[in-house]
């Protein structure tokens, strides 16, 4: 007697155990949606003031000049999310892929204004305002209104570059006369870096789809205006 | 035992078909489809993976009067690059193709070859001896 006493609970117990183990089955994909609801990292060196205050470093302020010659600042970014990149417009290696894969992105937020585009030319002796302009249109870009082709005095947008953590340099052996990284930079309203991703791959920017959906969710509801899909 | 020896043969066949296959390999280039592997890292890039090219930037190669057109001319525009404005089904491009003076001339055969057949496309073939011609055009010929 006294014996099945002390089973009974252990049962309830094992019973119980066993509920909690099967519940998460219940969840659609259990674990893959808790880490897609993860924020997104922070990127870059982080200077720790002190213990649990730690300043990831956030895009300086810029002025560039865009392909309808405005004048672009964090200001035109601001609330907002954006893709960067650098290019230049007779880049003949990668730049018409990473272009076709930032189309990609750009179809799809089209006419969303939380989300905004910038593309650097990093030959500003030959990108002069109005070849980023026809540039952009023969793109398929009419208006500088999303999508801000950009050119600045070369030391600018280099050093532009190294602050959004993208290799980018002259050089005379190299075809089109430079190297640069493909890479697509998502940045946040409070202009850190969120996300690097390949942009000639299109795995990679597959990622940055999956990834710019999270970021905004981070921003609170879309504005009732907004189709993005 | 005479399961045994059967299998003993069926070994050694395999045996000798393996290494002829093996001496066989030897016997073939590795161009085969170069004109393929040409395109994909000289061209896709602006051209796109398909010949479809880039909205209004870059020109297609699917489906291109321009191959028709100026055929005699394409060996040249490889060599020697493009610049300035050209048409192509009616749009005008104005982008700049780089010189390919790393391509010999069976190369640039094998890849016009390539685009000649591709996406479609039902151009007429070159041979190597008149692609080498045409390169006089441009004093391009390596006659390789």
């Amino acid at each position: 007697m006294s014996r099945k006493a002390f089973f009974r609970p252990l049962l309830g117990l094992l019973g119980l155990l066993a509920c909690a183990a099967l519940l998460p089955a219940c969840r659609p994909n259990g674990g893959a949606e808790s880490a897609a609801d993860k924020p997104l990292p922070m990127l870059g060196f982080p200077t720790v003031l002190a213990p649990g205050d730690t300043l990831f470093p956030r895009i300086p302020a810029f002025s560039v000049l865009d392909q309808d010659s405005a004048v672009v600042t964090p200001a035109t970014f601001a609330g907002k999310v954006y893709i960067a990149d650098f290019f230049f417009a007779t880049c003949p290696s990668i730049c018409p892929k990473m272009q076709s894969q930032m189309l990609r992105v750009y179809e799809k937020y089209k006419d969303d204004p939380r989300v905004g585009f910038l593309s650097h030319t990093i030959d500003p002796e030959h990108d002069t305002l109005p070849v980023l302009r026809d540039y952009a249109q023969r793109l398929g870009v009419p208006t500088a209104k999303q999508w801000h082709f950009v050119t600045a005095p070369r030391d600018t947008i280099f050093r532009l570059a190294g602050q959004y953590m993208v290799a980018a340099e002259r050089d005379s052996t190299a075809p089109g006369g430079a190297v640069h990284s493909g890479a697509f930079v998502l940045v946040d309203p409070q202009r850190h870096v969120r996300g690097q991703y390949d942009g000639v791959n299109e795995k990679e920017v597959d990622r940055l789809l999956e990834e710019l959906p999270r970021l905004l969710k981070e921003m609170g509801p879309a504005p009732a205006a907004t189709a993005s899909k | 035992m005479a399961a045994a020896v059967s299998l003993h043969l069926a070994l050694r066949t395999a045996g000798a078909l393996l290494a002829g296959a093996a001496v066989l390999s030897a016997c073939f280039t590795d161009r085969q489809n170069e004109g393929q592997r040409l395109y994909a890292s000289h061209c896709a890039s602006c051209h796109g993976e398909q010949g479809e090219g880039l909205r209004r930037l870059m020109p297609p190669l699917a489906g291109s009067d321009y191959l028709t057109k100026h055929r005699d001319q394409l060996p040249c525009l490889i060599r020697r690059g493009q610049r300035g404005p050209i048409v192509v089904n009616g749009v005008t491009y104005d982008q700049v193709m780089p010189a390919h003076e790393d391509l010999t001339d069976s190369q640039i055969t094998n890849l016009l070859n390539y685009v000649h057949g591709a996406w479609g496309n039902r151009g007429a073939k070159h041979t190597i001896r008149e692609v080498s011609q045409l390169l006089e055009a441009c004093q391009g010929s390596d006659g390789r």
